[in-house]
């Protein structure tokens, strides 16, 4: 049938009119509308996610047409939420749903690829008749060749290969490290695995068993606020979004809540119709702004100021002008503020010590188990000294005290502990406090109420109430006398007050006032619904434990942690792994070894990139007037390395031996176990036959060899620092503009006048897309995308557990991760047979967080055994050290198989065990088991995804009810209390993967977590500890506003004070070409983009399309103006690290003084030549350097210490100057031009020398 | 009386965060195509700005919409005979760089590069002619959260009578997202533009579209229309614009861009309007009063005699019924806080909005900051964004009713917040604000708890009732051939076109008011 037949019929057309003629009704065919009916229509939807590093955990329809994807959109199926809530649906963001452009695009990776140079020179060695492990070693052992192939890093020039050789060649590089260097050369990093758990555990159980070590992430992202370890002895733990919806009253500081937390944000625009007030702290008019009532502009990172000013005036009203009843009871059950602690003498005053202890009493005060980790309360019931139950003394070596019931430990009599002494003080001393506000005093003394006693020493001392303490702390003034005290709000002089935070911040103080007073009217009337949403803007800095340590202080003065809708709401990567006991024995492969081998991120990447060879900040110059600073002179490295030797934090490498080669030693000189092996590592200590690997960082011995990427980029991404990585790991062309010579002042490691470079034999990517980490590769693999294969996400911004699934078979030649990481396995247990056999590993572990080596090293005071403080013990002065028995050529049979640790061990989670042999049992059942011959014969097969998935599911007690039971018994046993009815009504629950693919389920109430699951409230942190009185994971139990550590003294953070941020000094002697034209210098912020989710994503066309179409750097319209510069001009931002060019963004809406480049944009699209590096410019890092700080490497003390991405030090990167100029359109140079052995040579910038 | 069933979208513009996410789902369905790349048919603009095309709201320089001209309503451009004398002049058409040259990257560039003297990037390629663009220089939300110079997003015509440059300050910044797609309107001036009659309104649910096969890609209706939502296929020659999603709507489920709106700012309803009325009432004189005509064309879908009229006129039960509980009629004609978009154009848009609340101004004084009885909400009169821009943008430069709007939602939390706060009602802020406690409650299910079911209210189409033979349908659904719209012919086919007869007999019962005997 034509349509020239409709045409035909156009003049009968209109059957009638309407509206006076203006409206016409036609008969006309209207079959062509089936077009784009068409184009909707679909052959299947399949449910899956996006594995990216986010928090969203979005559930989405994937449309599958033909059997490719069509398109995605969001689910809408979630579990309802309670009446009178929001739904979660639907959940999803633009990234999100631009993720299918990825599969089919020329970007996509489709078949393994590997640098041309390398495998020239490996199949040449090949041919000569060499075996894989020997033809690596011919390569590695022969200069030239090593700097054939990694002198062109980056630069292109990757060939098209096959699975089988690029495994070979992987497979041969771990083999030929591990019998050379150790297996703790050989490093992998992958991002946060809540996302795509099982895709992280693959690559990470393949590690464990080989001994090689995973980095951390949280740390290493600046994304872990130490704070909260320090305050709560958590890693973080935050309300799920739907709690927003809970609050009555909103402070937003630091995260960009519509950017950032997408698929959420409707929360806290729905909350504001139920009558919420929203405040939103911010330098810029970001884009929470828009949504609050009133909008405080904060000069970036002084955040610290304004809270601590709230927090002044929420104590002057709400304990001082009156008590709030509510507040009073909360303080003393559930905070630090009512214990004691000791007044040490400091000049002509005093300054707090430490806390108080049972063990300071005659007799201990009756307790028997780890006095010295008793603190101890006046009591106002019995007028006497308590040790009240649930410090951490009372969790190991005793049961039922470990609570925060308020009782007298000694006798379980209720008692009523004293916030102040100020009624029935026995003296009034000065207590002198350090302040870091420029021109002022180091240190500022105000009289404090104090009780006197007589310790079992015989001395008398002073004590104090942390709650008098603090209040001087803050400037206010109790009638006590004495001076630096406020004359009130208005008074400029006296830090803390709303009226001297003004000068800091620039926000009002009518604002202040206005904004503490109303926070906390509203936490009293409402119970503690008051929220602070918090997170990047504010944690990237220096001192971000200051910031947030000042918001978790106005948040207990009002009772708000733990209740529902109010709180600490931290969100910048906080994921939440909610089945992590189920995980944590897959993924470390703790079903076959443990311990397995951790590593602190930020350490590893500081020292390893040569980045403490730079170092502009001393740590003494951070110090407080009052410190004891046995360590003075230390540079911030040494403090690490301190760490390290103290037991406090990981290392790796471990020594400067290999681990394997000292066991034989230890073995041939006599040794027959694990505790022998120890001994004779210890004397080597001594000896100093054996040291530990850092303290000669830069020996050839000590490198990285291997390092593998997955699920990450790790380059183009979090690499702060990122030209150093360039210079010193790869060996690449790279824009260092200085040349380091600040770590010769190192009083702890071995100066090497040349820095190494060229520090990998072996750099691995395993991506979809060809990103700067991928540039940077030896080989990159090609992964499934997350619509090609099954794997769980979890996030905590909602309580489900939802699937990846498989929509359509990986594209071209990509495998999924479980698969790449069996392939490697397989290879590496072949060539592992002729060159490795069995040998046995000494693991180095640091005291652990949740473990009684929590309790290693009392009363907050550093021995040092090599300082000749102490004896090295492991275990108690020095790390455990364990012993580990690697069966290499079984790797793969170990890797496919649940191993029978979980039946000889158990499973445990955060101090909590149980026995899991009715799991294991019924995972042989579900999963199968293994036939093949070998070491796993008859165990449950973790061969495909999905039985690992499965096998996650039954073991962790948020998705197998009676695993929850049994976790829950364990906890109660430890507090006295019983907490099943937490989890009982779910008992008889199997969530299994099929039933996630079919709908997303709601997790079940665990004690690995500190919220619960139910039907009455919202997920919320730290809800169990106020509601079922399990003590927070700290010394005394309780939150803290006050730390007693030696180091955390010496640098002053015994309390929270502001201080400002660093001067990096990055931004001064710039070439003349630069400053002597128009350039501004502006402070370096990276906030999380709108366009991307880290470096996913900006790189796909669509977010592309839709902002600038490639890198940009948004400053003032102010400052653009200052310097001639407008709206899309390129532009460089240079600094001492490198250079990195992009389009300027001028906006109105970005404040003086600053310039943001959104998070993880790179060079892989759009991005000419810098000209003062002569470089590819750079990526967002490319002009930053990180530094660490001393306060966040304690270990061996209660909730200081260790644990994988808990304690460490943070990559922080937000106190960094640039100076940016303009770049004329012809001016633009591209750098397309072929590589000439000259520019081969160049590899550091024109004018900087060799190291 | 004529009723006519429309289908119609509220979006929300308090709760819009900007994300995008509607255009990108619409894109991956719709446009994701070649001569299509540029083609945005739902976008999101950062305001104040230019917005997608440049200038899109200047009708001084785009003529598009209605104008009146002695008491009659005509073609701002032109109607459609002198348009047909001019028909291969068309000055008022946007070229490809007021909407931006699409691009894409030349990512193959990154695996295949052979050893270069720097890293790889893939440099911007365009997707017209393929070249290699050395800088790209504007795209479809090139101003987003305030990007660009104040002086340039200042040509924003919304601006008109405001004194603005205060308004370029850093302190006094203030911004709303305003998402955007075809109006679907009662009087669209498309339609009424093409020389081909190849665009129509749907008369079972007002969707307009551009017969694919009918299009002579003569492009009045890119010029006609004010909204500027109509663009031009470049490969194809055809016009296309945003189809409301029919092939989802008809099936009862939202038009993706809502679906997908994470924000939940989007609801899609049905209204009831009285067809003959749309010449009188689009042809109000005063544009001011242009919001007010619309609002009097709805119709009540209580009222029995609309009920009564709707059934003579066809429309089916379950649509009177979707009428009657359109949350579109809740917001628009019950509590009048959603406003259409520039009335004054005189399309009779059928997307309405929201007003935007803001942060307080800095210039006031914190601590004294006027509130509402909860004393901590502040007043409507101290935000940010100043009104008469709202005012230009909603109801064509008549302030109170963005004030009447804004006063609503301050209300409805001011009340709200006495519940959930203090325990008790307080009802003084909604009195002031023309509210009953029972509507403050309703709007805060709608606007806050936002369900799915209530936030969209669709029934499905019953082409059982406009088919023929819908049996017959149901079995030759989806035979057909490719390409039967490209290039208006369809070729001779194997299965035939849809089937008009099954062989079963179709005869019905008579109605009762024939003789059955």
């Amino acid at each position: 049938m034509s349509h020239f037949l409709d045409r035909l019929r156009f003049f009968e057309k209109t059957q009638e009119t309407f509206s006076n003629n203006h409206g016409i009704v036609t008969n006309e065919d209207r079959d062509w509308e089936d077009v784009y009916r068409n184009r909707w229509r679909h052959d299947k939807v399949v449910r899956s996610t996006h594995g990216v590093n986010c928090t969203g955990g979005c559930s989405w329809k994937i449309f599958v047409k033909n059997g490719l994807v069509a398109f995605e959109m969001q689910q809408t199926d979630y579990p309802e939420t309670r009446p009178d809530m929001p739904n979660h649906e639907p959940r999803g963001c633009q990234r999100g749903a631009s993720f299918s452009w990825y599969l089919y695009s020329p970007h996509r990776i489709r078949h393994p690829l590997v640098r041309g140079r390398l495998v020239e020179l490996y199949r040449a060695e090949k041919k000569s008749g060499k075996d894989p492990v020997e033809a690596w070693e011919a390569i590695q052992k022969d200069e030239d060749k090593r700097k054939k192939y990694t002198a062109v890093r980056g630069l292109g020039g990757f060939v098209r290969t096959s699975w089988d050789e690029v495994s070979e060649i992987i497979a041969a590089a771990n083999v030929y490290t591990i019998k050379k260097y150790g297996p703790d050369r050989i490093f992998g990093f992958s991002p946060i695995p809540a996302m795509s758990m099982i895709s992280y555990a693959a690559g990470s159980r393949y590690l464990s068993l080989i001994g090689g070590a995973c980095g951390s992430f949280y740390d290493w992202y600046c994304d872990l606020p130490v704070s909260s370890p320090q305050v709560w002895g958590e890693q973080t733990d935050v309300p799920e979004s739907a709690d927003w919806f809970n609050s009555t009253y909103i402070i937003v500081c630091g995260s960009s809540i519509p950017t950032t937390r997408t698929p959420d944000a409707h929360f806290y625009t729905e909350v504001r119709y139920k009558g919420t007030k929203v405040v939103a702290m911010a330098p810029d008019y970001a884009e929470q702004v828009k949504f609050a009532d009133l909008w405080m502009q904060v000069k970036q990172g002084t955040d610290a100021a304004v809270f601590m000013a709230m927090g002044h005036v929420a104590i002057k009203e709400f304990y001082l002008q009156k008590r709030d009843p509510y507040f009073d009871d909360y303080a003393r059950k559930y905070t630090d503020l009512p214990m004691l602690v000791m007044l040490d003498k400091f000049e002509d005053c005093y300054i707090p010590g430490r806390y108080l202890r049972a063990s300071d009493f005659n007799g201990n005060m009756g307790e028997a188990n780890n006095p010295e980790w008793k603190t101890v309360v006046y009591d106002e019931l019995s007028k006497s000294y308590v040790a009240p139950n649930g410090s951490v003394g009372f969790r190991w070596g005793e049961e039922g005290k470990w609570n925060l019931l308020p009782k007298n430990s000694a006798t379980q009599a209720e008692i009523k502990a004293e916030l102040s002494s100020i009624e029935s003080r026995d003296n009034v001393v000065p207590v002198a406090f350090p302040h870091y506000a420029e021109d002022e005093d180091g240190m500022l003394a105000r009289n404090v109420p104090v009780r006197t006693l007589k310790l079992a020493d015989g001395r008398e001392m002073h004590v104090a109430s942390v709650f008098d303490l603090m209040v001087a702390q803050y400037g206010i003034d109790r009638g006590l006398g004495g001076g630096n005290v406020a004359t009130s709000y208005d008074d400029e002089s006296t830090p803390y007050t709303p009226a001297w935070q003004e000068k800091v911040t620039g926000v009002k103080r009518a604002d202040v006032i206005r904004t503490g007073r109303e926070f906390a009217d509203n936490a009293s009337k409402t119970c503690g619904k008051s929220m602070v949403i918090l997170g990047a803007a504010i944690n990237h800095w220096y001192h971000n434990d200051m910031s947030y340590r000042s918001i978790m202080n106005l948040l207990h003065l009002c009772g708000c942690v733990g209740q529902s809708g109010g709180g600490w709401a931290h969100y910048v990567g906080q994921e939440k792994l909610r089945p992590q006991a189920g995980w944590a024995p897959i993924a470390f492969a703790l079903d076959w070894h443990r311990p397995p081998r951790h590593m602190t991120s930020t350490t590893f990447w500081y020292f390893h990139t040569g980045q403490w060879r730079y170092e502009t900040i001393k740590a003494d110059e951070l110090m407080a007037p009052n410190a004891k600073a046995k360590y003075r002179g230390h540079t911030c490295a040494d403090y690490n390395v301190v760490a390290q030797r103290l037991g406090w934090l990981p290392s790796a490498p471990h020594f400067n031996k290999n681990p394997l080669d000292i066991v034989e030693e230890a073995t041939r000189t006599g040794a027959t176990d694990e505790a022998g092996i120890a001994e004779h590592m210890v004397d080597q200590l001594k000896s100093g036959e054996l040291s530990f690997a850092y303290e000669d960082i830069d020996n050839p011995s000590n490198w990285v060899r291997n390092l593998i990427v997955w699920r990450g980029n790790l380059i183009g991404c979090s690499s702060k620092g990122h030209e150093y990585f360039l210079k010193h790991l790869f060996g690449a062309q790279n824009g260092v503009m200085q040349e380091g010579t600040a770590g010769k002042e190192s009083k702890e490691i071995k100066w090497v006048e040349q820095g190494p470079t060229a520090k990998l034999d072996l750099m691995v990517d395993i991506n979809f897309r060809l990103n700067s980490t991928g540039a940077y590769s030896d080989i990159i693999l090609p992964t499934a995308t997350w619509y090609e294969k099954n794997d769980i996400n979890t996030t905590d911004m909602h309580p489900f557990i939802h699937p990846l699934s498989e929509a359509v078979k990986p594209g071209w030649e990509s495998k999924s991760d479980w698969k790449i990481f069996q392939i490697i396995a397989k290879r590496f247990s072949e060539l592992a047979a002729n060159h490795l056999g069995t040998r046995k590993d000494v693991v180095a572990l640091p005291m652990q967080h949740d473990s009684p080596f929590a309790l290693a090293q009392p009363l907050g005071e550093v021995k040092d055994w090599k300082r000749g403080e102490c004896e090295p013990i492991p275990g108690k002065t020095l790390p455990l050290l364990k012993v580990v028995e690697r069966d290499y050529p079984n790797t793969y049979h170990k890797f496919i198989a649940l191993g029978p640790l979980m039946k000889k061990l158990g499973n445990n989670i955060k101090g909590v065990d149980w026995n899991t042999d009715d799991e294991y049992e019924h995972l042989k059942h579900h999963n199968g088991t293994i036939s093949e011959e070998g070491v796993s014969k008859g165990m449950p097969s973790l061969t495909d995804d999905i039985h690992a998935c499965d096998a996650v599911m039954r073991m962790a007690p948020e998705t197998c009810g009676e695993v929850a039971h049994k976790a829950w018994k364990a906890m109660g046993k430890k507090t006295g209390i019983d907490h099943n009815h937490l989890c009982d009504s779910r008992r008889d629950e199997i969530i299994t993967f099929k039933d996630i693919v079919a709908q997303p389920r709601k997790i079940i109430t665990a004690p690995t977590w500190s919220g619960i699951e139910s039907h009455e409230v919202s997920y919320n942190a730290g809800y169990t500890n106020i509601h079922e009185h399990i003590p927070f994971r700290t010394l005394t139990g309780r939150a803290h506003f006050y730390l007693d550590h030696e180091w955390i003294r010496d640098f002053g953070e015994s309390f929270c004070v502001y201080k400002p941020p660093l001067d990096m000094k990055s931004h001064y002697n710039m070439p003349a070409k630069v400053t002597g034209k128009p350039h501004l210098v502006l402070n370096w912020i990276t906030p999380h983009s709108k366009w991307g989710i880290h470096s996913t994503y900006q790189d796909n066309l669509r977010m592309l399309t839709l902002f600038r179409g490639g890198p940009y750097v948004w400053i003032s319209e102010d400052d653009a103006k200052s310097v001639g510069l407008k709206d899309n001009d390129w532009v460089e931002a240079v600094n001492a690290n490198g250079a990195t060019v992009a389009r300027t963004v001028v906006s109105q809406r970005v404040p003086r003084g600053m310039a943001i480049m959104y998070h993880a944009q790179e060079k892989n699209v759009n991005v000419p030549g810098s000209p003062t590096t002569g470089k590819r410019g750079g990526v967002l890092n490319s002009v930053t350097r990180t530094v660490i700080k001393p306060t966040h490497m304690i270990g061996g003390y209660a909730q200081l210490s260790y644990a994988f991405n808990y304690m460490g030090p943070v990559g922080s990167n937000r106190d960094e100057y640039v100076v940016l100029h303009k770049i004329d359109d012809r001016d633009v140079d591209w750098l397309e031009r072929p590589l000439t052995p000259e520019r081969e040579a160049a590899i550091n910038p024109p004018g900087v020398g060799p190291r | 009386m004529k009723v006519r069933a429309q289908f119609a979208l509220v979006f929300n513009l308090d709760k819009c965060i900007g994300c995008h996410t509607c255009s990108v789902t619409c894109k991956n369905v719709w446009t994701n195509r070649k001569g299509m790349e540029y083609a945005w048919w739902n976008n999101v603009e950062s305001k104040p700005g230019i917005g997608f095309p440049k200038q899109w709201e200047n009708q001084d320089k785009w003529k598009g919409g209605w104008k009146v001209e002695n008491g009659k309503l005509e073609l701002r451009g032109g109607g459609r005979a002198s348009k047909l004398l001019n028909i291969f002049a068309n000055p008022d058409m946007p070229e490809i760089d007021d909407y931006y040259e699409p691009f894409t990257y030349n990512y193959a560039h990154l695996q295949s590069a052979k050893l270069s003297e720097a890293t790889p990037t893939a440099r911007p390629l365009s997707q017209i002619t393929g070249e290699t663009m050395d800088k790209i220089t504007w795209g479809p939300n090139w101003e987003d959260h305030l990007a660009g110079e104040f002086a340039a997003r200042a040509v924003d015509k919304n601006f008109d009578g405001i004194q603005k440059q205060m308004y370029a300050e850093f302190m006094n910044t203030f911004q709303t997202y305003l998402p955007r797609m075809c109006n679907h309107c009662l009087n669209p001036a498309c339609v009424a533009a093409c020389p081909s009659g190849s665009l129509y309104k749907r008369e079972e649910d007002g969707i307009v579209l551009v017969d694919q096969d009918k299009c002579r890609s003569w492009r009045m209706c890119v010029s006609a229309c004010p909204y500027k939502k109509i663009f031009y296929n470049w490969e194809s020659g055809k016009a296309e614009k945003c189809i409301g999603c029919y092939p989802r709507v008809e099936s009862g489920m939202p038009t993706l861009c809502s679906e997908s709106c994470v924000g939940r700012i989007r609801y899609n309803g049905v209204m009831l309007y009285d067809a003959d009325k749309i010449a009188e009432y689009a042809a109000t004189p005063d544009d001011k009063d242009m919001y007010q005509a619309q609002m009097n064309i709805f119709l009540d879908p209580n009222d029995p005699q609309v009920v009564e009229a709707a059934r003579t006129g066809g429309i089916p039960e379950s649509w009177i019924e979707a009428a009657q509980k359109s949350p579109i009629w809740k917001m628009v004609m019950d509590w009048r806080i959603a406003l259409p978009m520039h009335p004054e154009f005189r399309t009779l848009p059928m997307v309405w909005y929201v007003p935007p609340l803001s942060p307080v101004q800095s210039q006031i004084d914190q601590g004294n900051l006027p509130t509402g009885p909860d004393g901590v909400i502040p007043l409507r009169e101290t935000m940010r964004t100043p009104v008469r821009y709202l005012a230009n943008l909603l109801t064509a430069g008549d302030e109170k009713p963005v004030v009447d709007a804004l006063n609503k939602l301050i209300a409805m939390r001011s009340y709200q917040r006495s519940v959930h706060v203090e325990g008790k009602a307080e009802t003084a802020a909604l009195e002031a604000a023309g509210l009953t406690e029972q509507q403050a409650k309703d709007m805060y299910r709608l606007l806050a708890i936002a369900d799915y079911a209530d936030r969209f209210v669709i029934p499905t189409n019953h082409g059982e009732t406009r088919m023929e033979d819908p049996g017959g349908f149901q079995g030759q659904n989806g035979f057909s051939f490719g390409n039967d719209s490209a290039v208006g012919i369809s070729l001779l086919s194997l299965y035939p076109k849809r089937r008009k007869d099954t062989a079963e007999p179709k005869t019905q019962p008579e109605t009762a008011d024939k003789p059955y005997f």
